[in-house]
Protein backbone atom coordinates (compact mmCIF):
# COMPACT_ATOMS: atom_id res chain seq x y z
CA UNK A 1 0.00 0.00 0.00
CA UNK A 2 3.05 2.47 -0.42
CA UNK A 3 1.33 5.39 -2.24
CA UNK A 4 3.00 8.41 -3.04
CA UNK A 5 2.15 11.52 -1.14
CA UNK A 6 3.40 15.38 -1.71
CA UNK A 7 3.25 17.15 1.49
CA UNK A 8 4.84 20.72 2.39
CA UNK A 9 6.92 21.40 5.40
CA UNK A 10 7.93 25.09 6.00
CA UNK A 11 7.72 25.72 2.37
CA UNK A 12 9.53 22.93 1.21
CA UNK A 13 8.07 20.87 -0.75
CA UNK A 14 8.17 16.53 0.26
CA UNK A 15 7.35 13.34 -1.69
CA UNK A 16 7.30 10.41 0.69
CA UNK A 17 4.77 7.53 1.44
CA UNK A 18 1.27 7.22 2.49
CA UNK A 19 1.42 5.78 6.50
CA UNK A 20 5.04 7.60 7.48
CA UNK A 21 5.24 9.75 10.20
CA UNK A 22 5.57 13.31 9.81
CA UNK A 23 8.31 13.49 12.30
CA UNK A 24 10.27 10.70 10.59
CA UNK A 25 9.94 12.30 7.05
CA UNK A 26 10.72 16.04 8.54
CA UNK A 27 13.96 14.53 9.73
CA UNK A 28 15.16 12.56 7.01
CA UNK A 29 14.65 15.99 4.95
CA UNK A 30 17.07 17.96 7.57
CA UNK A 31 14.24 20.01 8.95
CA UNK A 32 14.47 19.84 12.84
CA UNK A 33 11.78 19.16 15.08
CA UNK A 34 12.23 18.87 18.68
CA UNK A 35 11.77 15.39 20.20
CA UNK A 36 12.97 12.82 22.65
CA UNK A 37 10.49 9.98 23.08
CA UNK A 38 9.92 8.96 19.19
CA UNK A 39 11.03 5.83 18.03
CA UNK A 40 11.13 5.35 14.16
CA UNK A 41 9.94 1.69 14.39
CA UNK A 42 6.87 1.99 17.00
CA UNK A 43 3.77 1.92 15.52
CA UNK A 44 2.02 3.34 18.15
CA UNK A 45 3.87 6.26 19.54
CA UNK A 46 3.82 7.61 23.19
CA UNK A 47 3.81 11.30 22.17
CA UNK A 48 4.76 11.68 25.91
CA UNK A 49 7.60 14.24 25.65
CA UNK A 50 5.29 17.03 24.18
CA UNK A 51 8.31 18.44 22.40
CA UNK A 52 7.26 17.73 18.59
CA UNK A 53 4.32 19.87 18.47
CA UNK A 54 3.50 21.18 14.73
CA UNK A 55 0.39 23.21 12.79
CA UNK A 56 -0.95 21.09 10.17
CA UNK A 57 -3.30 23.98 7.72
CA UNK A 58 -6.83 23.65 8.17
CA UNK A 59 -7.02 21.79 12.26
CA UNK A 60 -7.43 23.70 15.13
CA UNK A 61 -4.87 22.24 16.98
CA UNK A 62 -1.66 21.81 16.84
CA UNK A 63 -0.35 18.18 16.93
CA UNK A 64 2.60 15.99 17.86
CA UNK A 65 4.45 15.09 14.65
CA UNK A 66 5.74 11.96 15.84
CA UNK A 67 2.17 10.23 15.95
CA UNK A 68 0.79 12.04 13.04
CA UNK A 69 0.84 10.43 9.68
CA UNK A 70 1.48 12.25 6.70
CA UNK A 71 -1.70 12.55 3.99
CA UNK A 72 -1.44 14.25 0.57
CA UNK A 73 -0.94 17.80 0.13
CA UNK A 74 -0.72 18.19 3.92
CA UNK A 75 0.22 21.59 4.88
CA UNK A 76 2.63 21.65 7.90
CA UNK A 77 4.43 24.45 9.75
CA UNK A 78 7.15 23.60 12.53
CA UNK A 79 7.46 27.08 13.45
CA UNK A 80 5.17 29.90 14.97
CA UNK A 81 4.44 31.63 18.07
CA UNK A 82 1.74 29.13 19.46
CA UNK A 83 4.49 26.28 18.72
CA UNK A 84 6.99 28.11 20.05
CA UNK A 85 5.41 29.13 23.07
CA UNK A 86 4.28 24.91 23.67
CA UNK A 87 7.33 23.44 22.78
CA UNK A 88 9.30 26.15 25.43
CA UNK A 89 6.80 25.15 27.93
CA UNK A 90 7.35 21.46 27.10
CA UNK A 91 10.99 22.10 27.67
CA UNK A 92 10.89 23.77 30.75
CA UNK A 93 8.73 21.61 32.62
CA UNK A 94 10.98 18.83 31.50
CA UNK A 95 14.21 20.66 32.77
CA UNK A 96 12.24 21.51 35.96
CA UNK A 97 13.16 17.66 36.87
CA UNK A 98 15.92 17.37 35.04
CA UNK A 99 19.47 17.77 36.96
CA UNK A 100 21.08 20.77 35.01
CA UNK A 101 24.89 20.41 36.50
CA UNK A 102 25.76 20.04 32.55
CA UNK A 103 29.53 20.55 33.55
CA UNK A 104 29.28 17.30 35.18
CA UNK A 105 27.10 15.41 33.31
CA UNK A 106 28.98 12.98 30.94
CA UNK A 107 26.66 13.59 28.59
CA UNK A 108 27.35 17.05 28.39
CA UNK A 109 27.94 18.19 24.13
CA UNK A 110 26.51 15.43 22.98
CA UNK A 111 22.81 15.49 25.14
CA UNK A 112 19.60 15.89 23.30
CA UNK A 113 18.49 18.39 25.49
CA UNK A 114 21.37 20.61 24.56
CA UNK A 115 20.82 20.61 20.67
CA UNK A 116 17.19 21.06 21.67
CA UNK A 117 18.05 24.31 23.45
CA UNK A 118 20.41 25.29 20.64
CA UNK A 119 18.14 24.94 17.81
CA UNK A 120 15.75 26.33 19.27
CA UNK A 121 17.14 29.19 20.89
CA UNK A 122 15.51 27.77 24.87
CA UNK A 123 17.60 28.57 27.94
CA UNK A 124 18.87 25.27 29.73
CA UNK A 125 17.74 26.92 32.91
CA UNK A 126 14.33 26.66 35.12
CA UNK A 127 13.07 30.20 35.65
CA UNK A 128 9.85 29.52 35.16
CA UNK A 129 8.88 26.52 37.21
CA UNK A 130 10.49 25.69 41.04
CA UNK A 131 12.73 22.67 40.59
CA UNK A 132 11.38 19.60 42.09
CA UNK A 133 13.64 18.96 44.84
CA UNK A 134 13.68 15.12 45.68
CA UNK A 135 16.50 12.64 45.96
CA UNK A 136 17.38 10.37 43.16
CA UNK A 137 18.37 7.36 43.50
CA UNK A 138 21.91 6.67 41.76
CA UNK A 139 22.43 3.20 40.63
CA UNK A 140 26.17 2.17 39.82
CA UNK A 141 25.69 -1.77 40.62
CA UNK A 142 26.58 -2.97 36.97
CA UNK A 143 30.19 -2.84 36.44
CA UNK A 144 30.73 -0.89 32.96
CA UNK A 145 27.40 1.82 33.14
CA UNK A 146 25.39 3.90 35.60
CA UNK A 147 22.11 5.25 36.24
CA UNK A 148 21.30 8.71 37.37
CA UNK A 149 17.75 9.33 37.69
CA UNK A 150 18.12 13.33 38.38
CA UNK A 151 18.90 13.29 34.58
CA UNK A 152 16.06 11.06 33.34
CA UNK A 153 13.89 12.15 31.24
CA UNK A 154 11.10 9.49 31.05
CA UNK A 155 11.56 9.55 27.35
CA UNK A 156 11.40 5.54 27.49
CA UNK A 157 14.32 5.14 25.13
CA UNK A 158 16.21 2.70 27.14
CA UNK A 159 13.00 0.43 27.58
CA UNK A 160 12.94 0.10 23.93
CA UNK A 161 16.04 -0.69 23.52
CA UNK A 162 16.10 -3.38 26.73
CA UNK A 163 12.54 -4.66 25.08
CA UNK A 164 12.86 -4.89 21.34
CA UNK A 165 16.17 -4.83 20.87
CA UNK A 166 18.07 -6.76 23.63
CA UNK A 167 14.58 -8.79 24.28
CA UNK A 168 15.20 -8.99 28.02
CA UNK A 169 12.32 -6.99 30.15
CA UNK A 170 14.26 -6.08 32.98
CA UNK A 171 13.45 -2.14 33.05
CA UNK A 172 10.22 -0.78 32.62
CA UNK A 173 8.65 2.51 33.86
CA UNK A 174 6.70 1.88 37.21
CA UNK A 175 4.62 4.93 39.44
CA UNK A 176 2.11 7.03 38.36
CA UNK A 177 2.80 10.93 37.64
CA UNK A 178 5.16 12.86 39.45
CA UNK A 179 6.76 9.43 41.25
CA UNK A 180 6.97 7.89 37.53
CA UNK A 181 10.70 6.17 37.21
CA UNK A 182 11.81 3.79 35.05
CA UNK A 183 13.18 0.84 37.30
CA UNK A 184 13.23 -2.75 37.70
CA UNK A 185 11.16 -5.20 38.99
CA UNK A 186 10.68 -4.57 42.83
CA UNK A 187 13.13 -1.67 42.27
CA UNK A 188 16.26 -3.98 42.37
CA UNK A 189 19.43 -2.32 41.34
CA UNK A 190 20.52 -3.66 37.65
CA UNK A 191 22.78 -5.89 38.41
CA UNK A 192 20.65 -7.90 41.06
CA UNK A 193 18.16 -7.89 38.41
CA UNK A 194 17.47 -10.16 35.41
CA UNK A 195 19.47 -7.40 33.38
CA UNK A 196 22.22 -8.97 31.15
CA UNK A 197 24.38 -5.29 30.68
CA UNK A 198 24.19 -5.82 27.30
CA UNK A 199 24.58 -1.77 27.10
CA UNK A 200 21.92 -1.38 24.56
CA UNK A 201 20.01 0.80 26.87
CA UNK A 202 23.29 3.10 27.92
CA UNK A 203 23.40 3.90 23.87
CA UNK A 204 19.64 4.76 23.72
CA UNK A 205 20.23 7.04 26.40
CA UNK A 206 19.58 10.81 24.67
CA UNK A 207 21.13 12.53 28.09
CA UNK A 208 23.39 11.26 30.83
CA UNK A 209 21.19 9.22 32.77
CA UNK A 210 22.47 5.75 31.63
CA UNK A 211 26.03 6.47 31.10
CA UNK A 212 29.47 4.81 30.86
CA UNK A 213 31.57 4.88 34.16
CA UNK A 214 34.43 5.72 31.63
CA UNK A 215 33.01 8.89 30.94
CA UNK A 216 32.15 9.86 34.36
CA UNK A 217 33.15 13.67 35.30
CA UNK A 218 32.45 14.31 38.64
CA UNK B 1 7.68 -7.89 53.39
CA UNK B 2 8.15 -11.85 54.61
CA UNK B 3 5.54 -14.74 54.20
CA UNK B 4 3.92 -16.08 56.87
CA UNK B 5 3.70 -20.25 57.41
CA UNK B 6 1.91 -21.69 54.27
CA UNK B 7 1.12 -18.40 52.69
CA UNK B 8 3.60 -19.45 49.75
CA UNK B 9 1.34 -22.04 48.88
CA UNK B 10 -1.79 -20.07 49.58
CA UNK B 11 -0.19 -17.63 46.44
CA UNK B 12 1.03 -20.16 44.24
CA UNK B 13 -2.23 -21.86 44.23
CA UNK B 14 -4.18 -18.85 43.65
CA UNK B 15 -2.47 -17.65 40.90
CA UNK B 16 -2.49 -21.30 39.46
CA UNK B 17 -5.85 -21.10 39.73
CA UNK B 18 -6.98 -17.66 38.45
CA UNK B 19 -4.67 -18.01 35.77
CA UNK B 20 -6.34 -21.55 34.78
CA UNK B 21 -9.98 -19.43 34.70
CA UNK B 22 -8.62 -16.31 31.82
CA UNK B 23 -6.57 -16.27 29.22
CA UNK B 24 -3.42 -15.56 28.86
CA UNK B 25 -4.29 -12.01 26.55
CA UNK B 26 -2.79 -8.38 27.35
CA UNK B 27 -6.41 -6.81 27.77
CA UNK B 28 -7.18 -9.92 30.72
CA UNK B 29 -4.06 -8.76 32.92
CA UNK B 30 -5.89 -6.16 35.12
CA UNK B 31 -9.06 -8.46 35.62
CA UNK B 32 -6.27 -11.52 36.43
CA UNK B 33 -4.33 -9.26 39.07
CA UNK B 34 -7.96 -8.22 40.57
CA UNK B 35 -9.00 -11.45 40.97
CA UNK B 36 -5.89 -12.36 42.50
CA UNK B 37 -5.83 -9.59 44.90
CA UNK B 38 -9.34 -10.41 45.86
CA UNK B 39 -8.32 -13.61 46.82
CA UNK B 40 -5.24 -12.55 48.46
CA UNK B 41 -6.11 -9.31 50.00
CA UNK B 42 -2.69 -7.69 48.44
CA UNK B 43 -0.44 -8.69 45.46
CA UNK B 44 2.40 -10.44 47.19
CA UNK B 45 5.91 -9.82 44.65
CA UNK B 46 5.89 -14.18 44.41
CA UNK B 47 2.67 -13.73 43.02
CA UNK B 48 3.26 -10.87 40.29
CA UNK B 49 6.64 -13.02 39.48
CA UNK B 50 4.03 -16.02 39.09
CA UNK B 51 1.70 -14.34 36.71
CA UNK B 52 4.35 -12.93 34.49
CA UNK B 53 5.47 -16.03 33.98
CA UNK B 54 2.38 -17.56 33.23
CA UNK B 55 1.69 -14.60 30.59
CA UNK B 56 5.13 -14.77 29.13
CA UNK B 57 5.75 -10.71 29.82
CA UNK B 58 8.66 -8.97 31.55
CA UNK B 59 7.36 -8.99 35.65
CA UNK B 60 8.24 -5.56 35.67
CA UNK B 61 5.73 -4.15 33.09
CA UNK B 62 3.26 -5.90 35.34
CA UNK B 63 5.13 -4.26 38.38
CA UNK B 64 4.62 -1.18 36.58
CA UNK B 65 0.82 -1.61 36.36
CA UNK B 66 0.21 -2.32 39.87
CA UNK B 67 2.30 0.72 41.12
CA UNK B 68 0.29 3.18 38.14
CA UNK B 69 -3.27 1.60 39.38
CA UNK B 70 -4.26 2.88 43.25
CA UNK B 71 -6.65 0.16 44.01
CA UNK B 72 -4.05 -2.55 43.55
CA UNK B 73 -1.49 -2.84 47.02
CA UNK B 74 2.11 -4.76 47.32
CA UNK B 75 1.18 -4.98 50.99
CA UNK B 76 -1.16 -6.77 52.87
CA UNK B 77 -3.59 -5.37 55.00
CA UNK B 78 -2.43 -4.89 58.49
CA UNK B 79 -4.95 -6.42 61.24
CA UNK B 80 -5.54 -2.57 62.00
CA UNK B 81 -5.89 -0.29 58.97
CA UNK B 82 -5.55 3.08 59.17
CA UNK B 83 -6.11 5.51 56.04
CA UNK B 84 -5.65 9.10 56.18
CA UNK B 85 -7.73 11.70 54.16
CA UNK B 86 -5.88 13.60 52.39
CA UNK B 87 -8.72 15.24 50.33
CA UNK B 88 -9.02 18.90 49.59
CA UNK B 89 -10.43 19.89 53.33
CA UNK B 90 -8.18 17.78 55.05
CA UNK B 91 -5.09 18.52 53.23
CA UNK B 92 -5.54 22.28 53.80
CA UNK B 93 -5.94 21.33 57.73
CA UNK B 94 -2.75 19.38 58.13
CA UNK B 95 -3.84 16.19 56.90
CA UNK B 96 0.00 15.52 55.60
CA UNK B 97 1.19 16.35 59.63
CA UNK B 98 -1.71 13.50 60.40
CA UNK B 99 -0.26 11.01 58.06
CA UNK B 100 3.20 11.88 58.87
CA UNK B 101 2.38 11.77 62.65
CA UNK B 102 1.47 7.92 62.11
CA UNK B 103 3.81 7.27 60.03
CA UNK B 104 6.03 8.01 62.66
CA UNK B 105 4.31 6.60 65.44
CA UNK B 106 3.69 2.83 63.15
CA UNK B 107 7.43 2.96 62.21
CA UNK B 108 6.33 2.72 58.62
CA UNK B 109 6.07 4.83 54.79
CA UNK B 110 2.63 5.14 53.66
CA UNK B 111 1.40 2.38 51.58
CA UNK B 112 3.51 -0.14 53.85
CA UNK B 113 2.82 -2.66 56.75
CA UNK B 114 4.45 -3.56 59.77
CA UNK B 115 6.33 -6.17 59.99
CA UNK B 116 4.10 -7.86 61.90
CA UNK B 117 0.92 -7.32 59.86
CA UNK B 118 -0.51 -5.64 62.78
CA UNK B 119 -0.82 -2.08 61.01
CA UNK B 120 -0.80 -0.92 57.51
CA UNK B 121 -0.95 2.92 56.59
CA UNK B 122 -3.07 4.62 53.06
CA UNK B 123 -4.47 7.19 52.32
CA UNK B 124 -7.71 8.23 50.69
CA UNK B 125 -9.02 11.17 48.07
CA UNK B 126 -12.13 12.35 50.36
CA UNK B 127 -14.44 10.01 52.87
CA UNK B 128 -17.11 12.76 52.51
CA UNK B 129 -16.99 14.24 56.18
CA UNK B 130 -15.04 17.46 55.50
CA UNK B 131 -16.04 19.55 58.13
CA UNK B 132 -14.09 17.27 60.69
CA UNK B 133 -11.32 17.97 58.67
CA UNK B 134 -8.61 16.41 59.15
CA UNK B 135 -9.99 12.60 58.86
CA UNK B 136 -8.28 9.80 59.50
CA UNK B 137 -10.11 6.60 58.91
CA UNK B 138 -8.86 3.50 61.06
CA UNK B 139 -10.54 0.27 60.81
CA UNK B 140 -13.91 1.56 58.81
CA UNK B 141 -14.52 3.96 61.66
CA UNK B 142 -14.60 7.58 60.54
CA UNK B 143 -11.87 9.59 63.38
CA UNK B 144 -12.69 13.63 62.97
CA UNK B 145 -10.54 16.61 64.08
CA UNK B 146 -7.44 14.16 63.82
CA UNK B 147 -4.48 16.35 65.21
CA UNK B 148 -1.12 14.90 66.53
CA UNK B 149 -2.44 14.32 70.06
CA UNK B 150 -5.55 12.30 68.63
CA UNK B 151 -3.11 10.37 66.45
CA UNK B 152 -1.07 9.46 70.03
CA UNK B 153 -4.38 8.63 71.49
CA UNK B 154 -5.84 6.75 68.42
CA UNK B 155 -2.90 4.55 68.53
CA UNK B 156 -2.65 3.59 72.58
CA UNK B 157 -6.02 2.38 72.14
CA UNK B 158 -4.66 0.66 69.16
CA UNK B 159 -1.77 -0.79 71.37
CA UNK B 160 -3.83 -1.66 74.04
CA UNK B 161 -5.60 -4.32 71.77
CA UNK B 162 -2.70 -5.71 70.63
CA UNK B 163 -2.42 -9.55 72.10
CA UNK B 164 0.95 -11.03 71.05
CA UNK B 165 -0.59 -14.29 70.90
CA UNK B 166 -2.91 -12.98 68.51
CA UNK B 167 -0.47 -11.24 66.15
CA UNK B 168 0.39 -13.30 62.92
CA UNK B 169 4.10 -14.10 62.95
CA UNK B 170 6.50 -14.28 60.12
CA UNK B 171 7.41 -17.06 58.99
CA UNK B 172 11.47 -17.22 58.90
CA UNK B 173 12.16 -19.95 57.11
CA UNK B 174 10.61 -18.19 54.07
CA UNK B 175 13.25 -15.16 53.48
CA UNK B 176 12.32 -11.81 52.24
CA UNK B 177 10.52 -11.70 49.69
CA UNK B 178 9.33 -8.43 49.20
CA UNK B 179 12.94 -6.04 48.89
Amino acid sequence: MSEEVTITIDDQSIKTQRGEKLLWVALENNIFIPHLCAIKDESRPNASCRLCFVEIEGQDKPVTACSKEVENAMVVKTRSPHIDRLVKTGFELILSDHNLKCRECPANRDCALQMIAKKRGLKLKCDRFKPLEREYELDDSPAEFAFDRSRCVLCGQCVWADRVEAEIGAIGFTGRGINRVVTTFKDLPLADSICTECKLCVDACPVGALYYKHNQKA
Amino acid sequence: MQLLEGEKEEILACVKDVLGGNSKTQENLIPILQQVQKKLGYLPTMAIEKIAEGMDVPAVDIYGLATFYNQFRLNPPGKHEVKVCMGTACYMAGGDITLESFQRRMEIDEGETSQDRYYSLGRVACVGCCTLAPVAVVDDQVEGKVTPTRVDGLMLALEEGRDDNSSQQPDSSEGDNNE
